[in-house]
């Protein structure tokens, strides 16, 4: 397709066309909306009718409150830890009632689940891998705002170390959570004939372009979208864009895809920025940024996004051309 | 009614063709001892080509649950079952079930939940599950197992109902034990359940629903109101689906089972294949002169109160068996049966026996023991016996 | 609560039956901050309407026409990510002075 934007405007323009809908209570500026809103144009736009499964989350609590829903898409949230589960139950039931020829319709159906890092890395790994193993047909998008927001920014195995955290505060004595972000990426990426990929806000082409390729990818795929908390990650309602494209110019947030195991990198910055300046720019790292031990936790994490990039390198390089099958 | 086949069938292999027969679009299923064998018939039905549903093979019991609750959204007709653990790992999912009001029905094999861990034979499992909105039957044998699972899928289903429904068969005991079953033919059976109308569906997509949302101070208790209504309405709907299935089946279902019961005057209380020991132990007592009896429930949620009030008033003694114990409390099914009894005019002795957890035996002389105790007017309403326990 | 739907007025199952109930909740009361478009400078590159989280950019035949104020929250996405600046953040109270 190539992401024509002004065509996607002329498209949507009743944008309750859309998917997601004005009227949800979101924070102001919070990115969860933009990850949905831009997944959702680009299944319309290439044809798809789409059904959504949410995980318990800020996305879903805060645009389904009975008797107010944002969605102008058929919609099933279930619990926290199994919308990827509820999901290819959806999905199966339109195999299903396709083939007993009980569902007439010739516009096809795409599933799309949407989940927040606790309900993806966390609570809701087990549910993924099990339908992204069974080689169900859907697209599952995290949307990543590294904590747990929606009960009040509790550490998740997503939030990054020295991020400041209700259950992994920076204390006294301790400099916050030591532990670095899971790769879930490759987690998923591990698992046989998917597609698995980062995206983020602040490159909205490369993530449309992601969901399109998702969409049509035979069988289950998986774009983790960094979606900042504004709220939680202590930067102004405005600046949820912005941080994004920082953390992809600091090789915080790589952008690449696995199709099949074959790595590629999306983007590929021509200058790098460093780490310590993503940190600086959000309020969650003030209090490590304090702390007199507060530069051996950057070096780690430059350290870390340095080897990180320099593997993927090598990863894009070696899978070139080798599909796993 | 026509031509049926009788087959030595376990109860697992008569619900599993029950479930081959209904023909779900989708069946979500993960395997536990002792319902095991219920899944992997099935799963050989469908590689076999004698059923053309969709199985999702998951990862976990709360998976097929999530995924059945997923497809019924979808307005699919899906099916799970499970035991004990199994069914302690669903928890969280068959009180949404209920509560999305969706027809789901599952067989339970009732097997005691943990810990230690056991796999035999007690009714821990669903009993820990009976607030959760879910219809609970309970069956005496493989038959019955079968006849209520296809009851109850139409019960399910009915447009006044809309719940789902749990059909516990006694783990082994029912599920392994081969016996002679009557079969339906399949056709009938079809015709029987008819094709599901869902009221909201996902893949409606010219009409979307919101499934799920957050429901907060100002309509969720509203929301459960109708739920008990819906558990009302059973009363209404059930009648008249046993009634349809007599038409086809010649068996007669009701709430509860009454056997001797129209001169007795002490009476046995119970769920499962226990019923069919007491009957045998009634049958003893009554050639012996004793005025016994036996109340089998069929139906344990909704609650059928007025029937065993019906049944149970101006007795002189009535005694409860329960197979799972309520720690700190009084036994699950004697807590209903004292209740009931509340407004009876004249009070009988009651007495609650607790027996059989994690499979031990239950033996006619048990029975005999409990019976004995109601004669001689030797129950206590707020004491607590026991079964075939080492005291 | 007298206006709410008794339990028995309800769909039942905790349904939404109908689609985008929410566009009846109004979230335009919350804004602080106002964005004012200067249609001048505007070149319609649609970033601003990619990205509003609200749905709150106007747009007609592929060309920005306005902000919907029903329901801008105020973000100042909008202005952050316009390539040419013409978005202006303002103080809501600055309005609220211009009314009386
Ligand atoms: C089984 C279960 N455990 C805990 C919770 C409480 N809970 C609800 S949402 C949530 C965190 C959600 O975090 P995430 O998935 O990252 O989404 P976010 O709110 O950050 O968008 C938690 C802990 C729950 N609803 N269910
Ligand atoms: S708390 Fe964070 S994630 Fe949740 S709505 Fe607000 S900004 Fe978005
Ligand atoms: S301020 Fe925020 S909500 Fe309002 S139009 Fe701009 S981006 Fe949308
Ligand atoms: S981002 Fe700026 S230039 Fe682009 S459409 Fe919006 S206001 Fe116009
Ligand atoms: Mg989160």
């Amino acid at each position: 397709m190539a992401v024509n934007l002004k065509q996607l405007a002329v498209e949507f323009e009743d944008p309750n066309k859309i998917g997601i809908t004005s009227g949800h209570r979101l924070c102001p500026g919070c990115a969860a909306p933009m990850t949905a809103k831009m997944a959702l144009m680009v299944a319309k736009h290439l044809g798809y009718d789409v059904v959504v499964g949410l995980a318990t989350g800020c996305l879903e609590v805060s645009t389904t409150i009975f008797p107010y829903s944002a969605w102008s898409v058929p919609y099933i949230h279930n619990a926290f830890e199994n919308v990827a589960a509820t999901i290819s139950g959806v999905e199966t039931a339109y195999r299903a009632l396709k083939k007993r020829g009980k569902l007439k319709r010739e516009k096809p159906i795409k599933f799309i689940a949407f989940g927040g890092d606790g309900g993806t890395y966390d609570i809701g790994l087990q549910a993924l891998s099990g339908a992204v193993e069974r080689g169900h047909d859907f697209l599952y998008i995290l949307y990543d705002n590294e904590g747990y927001m929606n009960t009040g920014n509790q550490r998740s195995g997503s939030t990054p170390p020295g991020s400041y955290t209700t259950t992994a505060p920076v204390g006294k004595k301790l400099p916050g959570k030591p532990q670095l972000k899971k790769n879930i990426v490759e987690i998923v990426a591990a698992h046989e004939n998917v597609y698995a990929a980062t995206a983020t806000v602040g490159e909205p082409i490369d993530y449309m372009n992601k969901v399109e390729k998702a969409l049509n990818f035979e069988g289950p795929s998986f774009i983790a979208v960094l979606s900042p908390c504004v709220r939680f990650w202590r930067i102004p309602n405005d600046a949820a864009v912005s941080i994004t494209k920082l953390a992809v110019q600091s090789k915080y947030w790589p952008l690449y895809e696995v199709e099949k195991g074959v790595y590629r990198i999306t983007k590929k910055p021509r200058s790098f920025k460093p780490i310590r300046d993503f940190l600086e720019q959000q309020g969650r790292f003030r209090a490590l940024l304090s702390r007199p031990d507060a530069d051996k936790v950057i070096s780690m994490l430059q350290d870390y996004v340095d080897k990180r990039w320099e593997r993927l390198l090598a990863l894009e390089e070696a899978t070139k051309d080798k599909p796993a099958r | 009614m026509v031509e049926t086949k009788k087959l030595a069938l376990t109860g697992a292999e008569a619900v599993a063709n029950a479930m081959r027969q209904i023909a779900p679009d989708v069946v979500a299923a993960y395997p536990i001892t002792p319902q095991t064998p219920i899944v992997e018939y099935f799963s050989k039905f469908v590689a076999d080509g004698l059923v053309d549903t969709e199985l999702i093979p998951v990862e976990s019991e709360h998976s097929a649950m999530s995924a059945v609750v997923g497809a019924a959204a979808a307005g699919a007709r899906a099916m799970t079952a499970t035991s004990a653990n199994g069914l302690a790992l669903m928890h969280e999912i068959v009180y949404i079930a209920a509560s999305l009001r969706l027809p789901i029905v599952m067989p339970v094999v009732n097997r005691a939940l943990s810990g230690p861990i056991n796999i035999h034979c007690d009714h821990s499992d669903t009993m820990a599950e009976r607030d959760s909105g879910w219809v609970q039957f309970f069956v005496e044998n493989a038959q019955e197992a079968y006849d209520l699972t296809l009851i109850g899928l139409k019960l399910a289903e009915h447009p006044d109902v809309q719940l789902p429904v749990m059909v516990n068969q006694d783990g082994f005991i029912i599920s392994h034990g081969v016996e002679p079953v009557e079969l339906l033919p399949d056709d009938m059976v079809r015709s029987f359940v008819g094709e599901r109308e869902p009221v909201y569906s996902l893949l409606d997509v010219e009409n979307p629903v919101t499934f799920g949302p957050l429901d907060l101070y100002d309509y969720y208790f509203e929301h459960k109101r109708q739920q008990i209504a819906a558990m009302e309405k059973v009363f209404e709907v059930f009648p008249k689906v046993v009634e349809e299935f007599e038409k086809i089946s010649g068996r007669r279902y009701a709430c509860v089972e009454a056997y001797r019961l129209d001169d007795a005057e002490h009476v046995m209380v119970a769920l499962g294949s226990t019923c069919g020991t007491i009957k045998d132990v009634v049958d003893e007592l009554r050639e012996e002169g004793k005025k016994v009896g036996l109340l089998k429930l069929w139906m344990f949620r909704p609650f059928p109160k007025e029937q065993v009030q019906r049944y149970l008033y101006g007795r002189k003694s009535v005694v409860v068996l329960d197979r799972s114990a309520s720690f700190g409390a009084e036994a699950p099914l004697y807590a209903e049966i004292k209740s009931a009894l509340y407004e009876s005019p004249t009070k009988p002795l009651i007495g609650s026996y607790i027996y059989g957890l994690g499979g031990r035996e239950i033996l006619p002389r048990h029975i005999r023991q409990a019976f004995e105790a109601a004669i001689n007017g030797d129950l206590l309403a707020d004491g607590q016996g026991y079964l075939g326990l080492r005291e | 609560m007298a206006d709410l739907k008794k339990w028995h007025e309800l769909p039942i199952g905790g349904v939404i039956d109908k689609p985008a109930t929410a566009l009846a909740y109004k979230t335009g009361s919350w804004r602080v901050m106002r964005p004012i478009w200067h249609e001048d400078k505007c070149t319609s590159c649609m970033m601003c309407w990619l990205h509003c989280p609200d749905n709150s950019i106007v747009v007609k035949g592929g060309k920005m026409t306005g902000i919907d104020y029903e329901y801008c929250k105020g973000c100042g996405v909008c202005a952050s990510v316009c390539p040419v600046k013409a978005i202006d953040m303002e103080p809501e109270t600055k309005f609220l002075e211009e009314a009386e």
